[in-house]
């Protein structure tokens, strides 16, 4: 089927307008994750959960299930629904301040349970939604509203590596990082998210993508220097590929 | 007819398992029971009690602050409950482990060597049983079928059955041969 | 739950509470331990291995309240345990299943705060459990059972009334109740559940359009007609849900008010008082909220006195007055961080209030 723009239509995202500003990485981590869906043809036994942060009324775009759940606890709801509906594909889309931050207990226990769900971890170094101030993620030195001159380590404590973090616990079962920086980062974001859900599909447990991705308006760059930056600052901290794959 | 009991001793005595059996018995007796222990933090050691309450009405408070009985396994025990217990109450003493005589002079003392009949016996963790053996036989307010049926139930291990009826039985002889007469 | 010549079993409320649960057909549990309900937790990890059920022990109360809203928002009945401090923590997400309009029963087992306080019995938290405990405009049924047998029966209507309204509701006990032991009489017949359909949930959009559960609502006036709705629920829970028990109040001059434990107390108090020809009354209400406002301000119009009689240091006592609406006299007894009000206390307190 062919929408109005003559694009090929993504049945598990929902024809409307996004709210989100221009250049923000979750509106191509929206796509890819619908497209894979499709591709996988599970739209029908999705249920996804959708966060506290920018991306608060996912649902309003993802056309399957999908519920809320407050900041933070994403993992643990989706524990709460996996277990009850096992045959279903369940995954969480979270941002850095509700899963490496408020979220960090629920996060790394549910990954240690070895819960069969997949998670997709938004990581723009940033709180978006509240106005740009520092996330568990923020790199050292950079500006945000709550560390004015840049984040300090004495201060502010080091960027919190999820994936590295998450990769030493045995019910993790495939970790990988991506960006959303260039086309052939965005396509291989797309791989990843196909491969989590695979993992999830055939049983295996707990799988998780971080994506690097751009807020331009908080960084207060332009969107594609906003791409550059995270090539050029992000990626020398959070590295990208494959951290774990059992 | 109400029956209020408090059992006590240190943790490990098997007060516990002393009030559940009571409880228990009262229950196939179709009769009105309620169990409380006093629980602790602790597993071992410290003080334990419980209260017990068997009654042929409903029981509105299942907490006994005077009750008719006492089954009292140390000393500490003794000397926290003598006081409360009910004027022409039972009071059932461990004297293999309190020495020292009760002050009070109106109520009745039962002293049963609880600790060195079940060391006899081959197993000192019996002693709760030989205080309940004596319990039921001064008594007298239940079967004596009703109370190995509530000692199978209660304590659901088959290879410690036989020495704990063994204790319950020496109890209730050593109350026959001493403790006939009323107060 | 040992013996099997008789429906009549001693049991503790803990496994009572448990025991009810899996009659009223809950299939998913998550908690974390805390005393003194250790035995509900660890009686649900072995009925639900037994059931076929899900067991949790979750790495905290956060996490395990958010369980339960997972499996709830996937249509199962679903619940959590706790005592005092934990059930603080559990609170935003009890705020979130009553946002979502989701059914989930929450057990409390009261114990003495504030803080960490100890391990003994309290009815401390009745505040908390009354006025919705977490953030927002909302209320849950709370229902307080008195006995082991009494327990189980509310617990299996906790899970009725919790998927009728779609609302979570909560147990209130204390540490008494919930240690306790009495004789449970098991119903020969299973109770006559509610068979919900939940064509809400979230189970996957298979044949139909995709179920959306939130409590978000931005744009204007949506979350103001979100909430007349919730209200409009709460007022028929009010109109429909109340229930209390009523004792020689007819002639009564002082009517004992007392939930729980306490009305146990309470009600020997009334027997003696009565036998030595007081006219003593008592009210225990089983749900506290809704709270039989009406019946207690019908009493008050004909004068009488009320003698409100907590494990705290009043909290029951101002929906009495509430209810009262200043037309009779109120006045209170209780005792906090642990302490039990006695018997003679209690007299004392009546006779003093009487003769006022």
């Amino acid at each position: 089927m062919k929408d109005e723009n003559n694009k090929e239509k993504i049945k598990s995202l929902r024809n409307v307008p996004m709210h989100y500003c221009p250049g923000c990485g979750h509106t191509i981590a929206h796509r890819l994750i619908c497209e894979v869906i499709d591709e996988l043809d599970i739209r029908e036994k999705m249920i996804g959960i959708a966060p506290v942060g920018c991306a608060v009324i996912a649902y309003d775009y993802w056309n399957f299930d999908v519920t809320e759940a407050a900041h933070g606890r994403p993992p643990a709801v989706a524990t709460g629904i996996k277990r009850v509906e096992p045959d279903k594909i369940v995954f969480t889309y979270q941002g850095d301040g509700d899963l490496a931050s408020i979220g960090t207990a629920e996060i790394i226990h549910c990954a240690n349970r070895g819960e069969n769900i997949s998670v997709f971890f938004i990581n723009n170094a940033i709180y978006g939604m509240t106005g740009g101030q520092m996330a568990p993620t923020t790199l050292i030195g950079q500006k945000t509203a709550t560390t004015l001159t840049g984040r300090d380590i004495k201060r502010d404590g080091y960027p919190l590596k999820i994936c590295e973090l998450l990769a030493l616990l045995p019910g993790a079962k495939y970790i990988e990082r991506v960006a959303l920086s260039s086309a052939e980062n965005i396509r291989q974001a797309k791989r990843a998210m196909k491969k989590a859900f695979q993992t999830q599909i055939e049983n295996k447990g707990f799988s998780l993508v971080e994506i690097l991705s751009p807020c331009p308006t908080n960084w207060r760059l332009s969107p594609a220097e906003a791409m550059k930056w995270i090539d050029k600052k992000m990626t020398s901290y959070f590295p990208l590929g494959v951290v774990k794959d059992d | 007819m109400t029956e209020r009991i408090i059992c006590a001793g240190f943790g490990g005595q098997g007060i516990v398992t002393l009030g559940k059996i009571l409880a228990h018995t009262g229950m196939l007796e179709k009769r009105n029971v309620t169990y409380i222990p006093k629980y602790g933090a602790e597993m071992r050691g410290g003080t334990a009690h419980c209260m017990v309450i068997i009654s042929d009405n409903l029981i509105s408070s299942p907490l006994v602050s005077v009750p008719d009985s006492a089954i009292v396994m140390n000393l500490p025990s003794l000397l926290k409950f003598e006081e409360s217990l009910k004027a022409k109450g039972d009071l059932f003493l461990n004297s293999s482990l309190i020495k020292k005589e009760t002050e009070r002079k109106d109520i009745r003392v039962i002293k049963i060597p609880a600790t060195e009949i079940a060391t006899k016996l081959g197993n000192k963790q019996v002693a709760n049983m030989v205080m309940l053996g004596a319990y039921f036989k001064q008594k007298r307010m239940f079967f004596e079928e009703n109370i190995f049926i509530a000692l199978e139930e209660v304590l659901n291990k088959p290879e410690l059955l036989s020495i704990n009826k063994q204790a319950v039985k020496e109890g209730m002889k050593e109350v026959s041969e001493k403790y006939i007469s009323d107060l | 739950m040992n013996n099997k010549n008789s429906r009549r079993i001693l049991v503790s409320g803990n496994e009572a509470v448990g025991e009810a649960a899996i009659q009223a057909g809950c299939t998913f549990y998550a908690g974390y331990p805390i005393t003194p309900q250790n035995e509900l937790t660890a009686y649900m990890s072995r009925r639900m291995s037994e059931t076929g059920g899900t067991f949790i022990q979750a790495e905290s109360e956060l996490a395990a309240i958010n369980m339960v809203f997972g499996a709830s928002a996937a249509g199962a009945r679903a619940m959590t345990s706790s005592s005092s401090p934990g059930i603080s923590l559990k609170q935003e997400g009890i705020s979130y299943l009553v946002g979502c309009k989701l059914p989930a029963v929450i057990v409390n087992m009261m114990r003495a705060g504030p803080g960490l306080g100890n391990i003994t019995p309290a009815q401390g938290d009745y505040f908390q459990a009354t006025r919705g405990g977490g953030h927002g405009d909302y209320r849950t049924i709370v229902l307080a059972p008195s006995s082991v047998q009494e327990a189980f029966e509310l617990q299996i209507l906790a899970f009725d009334l919790a998927d009728k309204y779609r609302n979570p509701v909560i147990l209130l006990g204390d540490g008494t109740l919930g240690q306790m032991m009495e004789p449970l009489t098991l119903h020969p017949t299973p109770y006559t559940l509610h068979a919900t359909q939940k064509p809400w949930a979230v189970t996957g959009c298979k044949e139909r359009e995709p179920n959306v559960i939130r409590s978000l609502f931005l744009k204007e006036g949506v979350l103001e007609e979100h909430n007349k709705k919730l209200q409009k629920k709460f007022a028929e829970i009010e109109k429909k849900e109340i229930r209390y028990e009523e004792k020689n109040t007819e002639d009564a001059e002082v009517i004992l008010v007392a939930y729980g434990t306490v009305s146990r107390i309470c009600q020997a108090v009334m027997e003696k008082a009565r036998r030595k020809g007081a006219k003593v009354g008592l009210i225990r209400p089983i749900t506290l909220w809704p709270f039989p406002y009406g019946m207690i301000n019908k009493l008050a119009d004909l004068k009488k006195k009320f003698l409100v009689i907590e494990m705290n240091y009043g909290q029951m006592l101002e929906d009495v007055k509430l209810a009262a609406e200043g037309k009779s006299k109120v006045k209170f007894y209780g005792r906090g961080g642990g302490g039990i009000p006695q018997e003679e206390e209690i007299m004392t307190e009546l006779l003093h209030f009487s003769l006022s």
